[in-house]
């Protein structure tokens, strides 16, 4: 295991604030929006969820914007793992992926025999990647090493499939519960080295989701992995991301702590629901200078 | 789609006038010298206004209203006082989107700087002291009523020009003094708005003086009988001109001089936001910055992991138009000191230093250095021991606590220093060592109105800010 990284929360903050006021406008913030339009994890994930919630939500993933070709369709549907099979037959022939939450999400509190049955059925009904979510008690209590093993064993089960591909994992980390940055640059080491695909912060679960500082925390111990190992890891950042002016910030903070290679849906993810109707009409009014009616997105 | 950002510029234009007077018992009055000077603007080298230049008869003529200013400013009641101060913080916060432009377009300095540090912190200054005004008993340490110096002679420099007139001016009119205020030759501009606006908050004329010039207007204020205290910040070399010229006048000084401040890294610092405070620590305002931590001591085990870390990071910094909102680096204040960098950091790579710097495009026009730090950097370089007062680092390395200390002390200055450990009893022994005025621990260049701020040996002495900062400014404290 790596040694344990030290993070300090001032200079960490400062930096991330500084990285908050960059001013992203006209083609830069076209740019992003194209950029951010095409990491979106357009997540369903409530009790509520039906088959025609997902249907509808699919239909949008597509084609965000009907009317305008140049919208690029989202990287994935995020679902629960009984409605990967229907996201699947509603995205066939596109480029958009189905994302399954595995490894009873969110609280990830079950042995793990129940949390590989349960990522076993998400690949089996046809899930293109698996966002599994680590066990926070048991590293919190100091067991990392089950926390390890937890990943690991996973991460096999996403590579051994008979998919002609291996299944990307993402391991959730869900930053709100850990209590301090240390406890996060820890806890993405330990899963980068367990094998995680992507590194992700919340379940959008808890009170306390993806944040500037914490975006920041995850990007160092991206770069520091690369510049160990020479290999580029992703980063999903999740829960409370609703905003064009908050997407864009962390894109600058990818792009000045990573670097611009990070910006695309290969390696790096926005989980969210309702930014994507943001990022739309932001869209139009930086393209047209008039924000348009709520009433011209479509809802999903 | 590629995201690079699109220029971002500030839009808002401060009102400039053509040629600006002497601000001079309350009234705008042409220099008895009849000659003006021109202030450019240090990235692209355009002319943006005439100023007066102050000759000894003109600081002659502001001392003699800053007397009469002060028959009546000091018999004021202190409330009446905090009153009309207040109003100079409340007019400088209404103005500050126009005074941070103006700071940035006769000094060089990052907008993203000017507005979101000198102006707020300016306006502080003013609603810190005003707030003491009428309560200066207890800035006393013994029990007796307090009395003004009488008139001050205020100098300052051109790498914060409005912030260091406001830590300068603020607490002097608290305490019931009025003064001269010279401002730096390259920067006048923010000085003279800020007669403006002590004009239009009405205080009793001769109260606050402006009087721009070159060092001959400076020098005739620290020669003038008339002065009872001359507060000067600026480098050590005038500082100690200075002290010998007023030697047996019997005048008050305090002197805010050069400093080659020493960043201490340890191996078991947050190495991340250590490499933060480096950045900040030596590239905010271009380096003109007399607390930089210009001397980075990183602990050997460390030494290349700290250097790569930081050669990525100086990569993302952007330098250019001092306006634009995305703007890192600006431009160097005048073509004097850009020479002066140039100079010693040839000298730094003849005495065999290794110099990293960010590769980037200078732009055609104005005073442009890029972010470079040197390493195999020997205490006995020049580069190790002159103030730079550039973006220009020197990084060294050290074994031992011991050591670290040693070397931090190893300066004829003593301004600043930073420490950087993630032990926090490591974090105290060290700090108490260091000989200088202000030890930042895991953070660099943070101020506060309260906060006294000053130097050890050559970085000068007096304290300016806080309760410490009121008792430069009355009699018997």
């Amino acid at each position: 295991m790596t040694a344990t990284v030290s993070v300090d929360a001032v200079m960490l903050e400062a930096r991330a604030a500084e990285l908050g006021k960059r001013s992203i406008k006209t083609s830069a913030k076209l740019a992003g929006i194209d950029i951010a339009i095409g990491c979106i994890d357009l997540t369903t994930l409530e009790g509520k969820d039906s088959e025609g919630r997902v249907r509808s939500l699919c239909a949008k993933a597509i084609r965000p914007r009907p009317e305008w070709n140049e919208i690029p369709s989202v990287a994935a549907v995020c679902v629960y793992p009984n409605l990967v099979s229907v996201a699947k037959s509603s995205l066939a022939g596109s480029s958009v992926k189905v994302a399954s939450v595995a490894t009873a999400f969110p609280s990830g509190l079950v042995d793990l025999d129940v949390k590989l049955a349960d990522t076993a059925q998400a690949i089996a009904a046809g899930a293109d990647e698996i966002d599994m979510v680590i066990d926070r008690g048991a590293f919190l209590a100091g067991r990392e090493q089950l926390v390890f093993d937890e990943i690991s064993a996973i991460k096999k089960l996403c590579t051994a499939t008979s998919a002609a591909q291996a299944i990307p994992l993402k391991v959730i980390l869900e930053t709100g519960e850990l209590g301090s940055y240390a406890a996060t640059r820890r806890a993405c080491d330990l899963a980068l080295e367990a094998g995680a695909d992507f590194i992700k912060s919340s379940t959008g679960k808890v009170g306390t989701n993806a944040t500037f500082p914490t975006a920041l925390v995850m990007c160092e111990a991206l770069r520091d992995f690369h510049r160990r190992t020479g290999q580029k890891r992703g980063l999903k950042l999740a829960g409370g991301i609703r905003t064009t002016k908050q997407a864009l910030t962390y894109l600058v903070i990818v792009n000045e702590t990573l670097d611009e290679t990070w910006l695309d849906s290969k390696l790096f993810r926005l989980g969210a629901s309702s930014l994507l109707d943001d990022l739309l009409m932001q869209y139009e009014k930086a393209r047209t200078g008039r924000y348009a009616g709520a009433d011209y997105i479509p809802k999903d | 789609m590629k995201f690079a950002y699109a220029p971002a510029p500030e839009r808002v234009r401060p009102q400039l006038r053509e040629r600006y007077g002497l601000f001079i018992d309350g009234r705008w009055t042409a220099p008895k010298s009849e000659r003006y000077m021109e202030t450019i603007n240090p990235a692209d080298e355009t002319r943006i206004a005439e100023v007066a230049y102050g000759d000894a008869q003109d600081v002659d003529r502001a001392v003699r209203a800053a007397r009469k200013g002060f028959e009546r400013w000091s018999k004021l009641s202190p409330a009446d006082r905090a009153k009309l101060i207040y109003r100079i913080a409340r007019a400088i916060t209404e103005r500050s989107r126009e005074l941070a432009v103006l700071e940035s377009l006769d000094g060089g300095k990052p907008i993203r700087e000017s507005r979101d540090f000198d102006i707020p912190t300016s306006a502080a200054h003013f609603f810190y002291y005003a707030g003491w005004a009428d309560k200066l008993e207890w800035a006393l340490r013994a029990q007796r009523a307090p009395e003004p110096i009488g008139v001050c002679g205020q100098i300052v420099p051109w790498n914060f020009p409005l912030l260091m007139a406001a830590w300068k001016v603020a607490p002097a009119l608290a305490c019931g003094n009025t003064v001269v205020l010279k401002p730096a030759e390259t920067t006048p501009l923010t000085a003279l708005a800020l007669a403006q606006i002590v004009e239009e908050a009405d205080l009793p004329a001769g109260v606050v003086n402006v009087v721009t010039g070159d060092g001959a207007t400076g020098a005739a204020l620290v020669d003038h009988d008339g002065v009872d205290k001359i507060a000067f910040t600026g480098s050590t070399e005038v500082g100690k001109i200075i002290q010998r010229r007023i030697a047996g006048k019997g005048k008050r000084l305090t002197l805010e001089l050069g400093g080659k401040a020493a960043n201490v890294v340890f191996a078991d610092a947050a190495l991340d936001q250590a490499v933060e405070g480096i950045v900040q620590g030596i590239y905010f305002n271009q380096g003109h910055v007399c607390c930089a931590g210009s001397r980075l001591l990183v602990e050997e085990s460390v030494h290349d992991d700290v250097v790569e870390r930081l050669t990525n990071r100086i990569r993302t910094l952007r330098l250019g138009d001092p306006l634009d909102k995305n703007t890192d680096i600006g431009a160097i204040n005048s073509r004097v000191q850009l020479e002066k960098i140039r100079e010693l950091v040839r000298a730094g790579i003849e005495q065999g230093a290794t110099l990293v710097q960010a590769e980037c495009e200078l732009p055609a026009r104005g005073f442009f250095f890029p972010a470079s730090f040197f390493t195999n950097v020997h205490p006995s370089h020049r580069v190790a021991r002159e103030e730079i007062f550039g973006p220009v680092l020197a990084v060294m390395t050290f074994r031992t606590p011991d050591e670290a200390i040693d070397k931090a002390n190893n300066t004829p200055y003593g301004l600043s220093a930073g420490v950087w450990t993630a032990q926090g009893s490591k974090n105290m022994w060290v700090a108490q060592h260091l000989r200088a005025g202000v030890v930042w621990c895991n953070t660099f260049n943070k101020f506060d109105p309260s906060s006294p701020f000053g130097g050890y040996k050559e970085s000068g002495f007096g304290r300016e800010g806080g309760v410490h900062g009121l008792r430069e400014y009355l009699k018997h404290a």
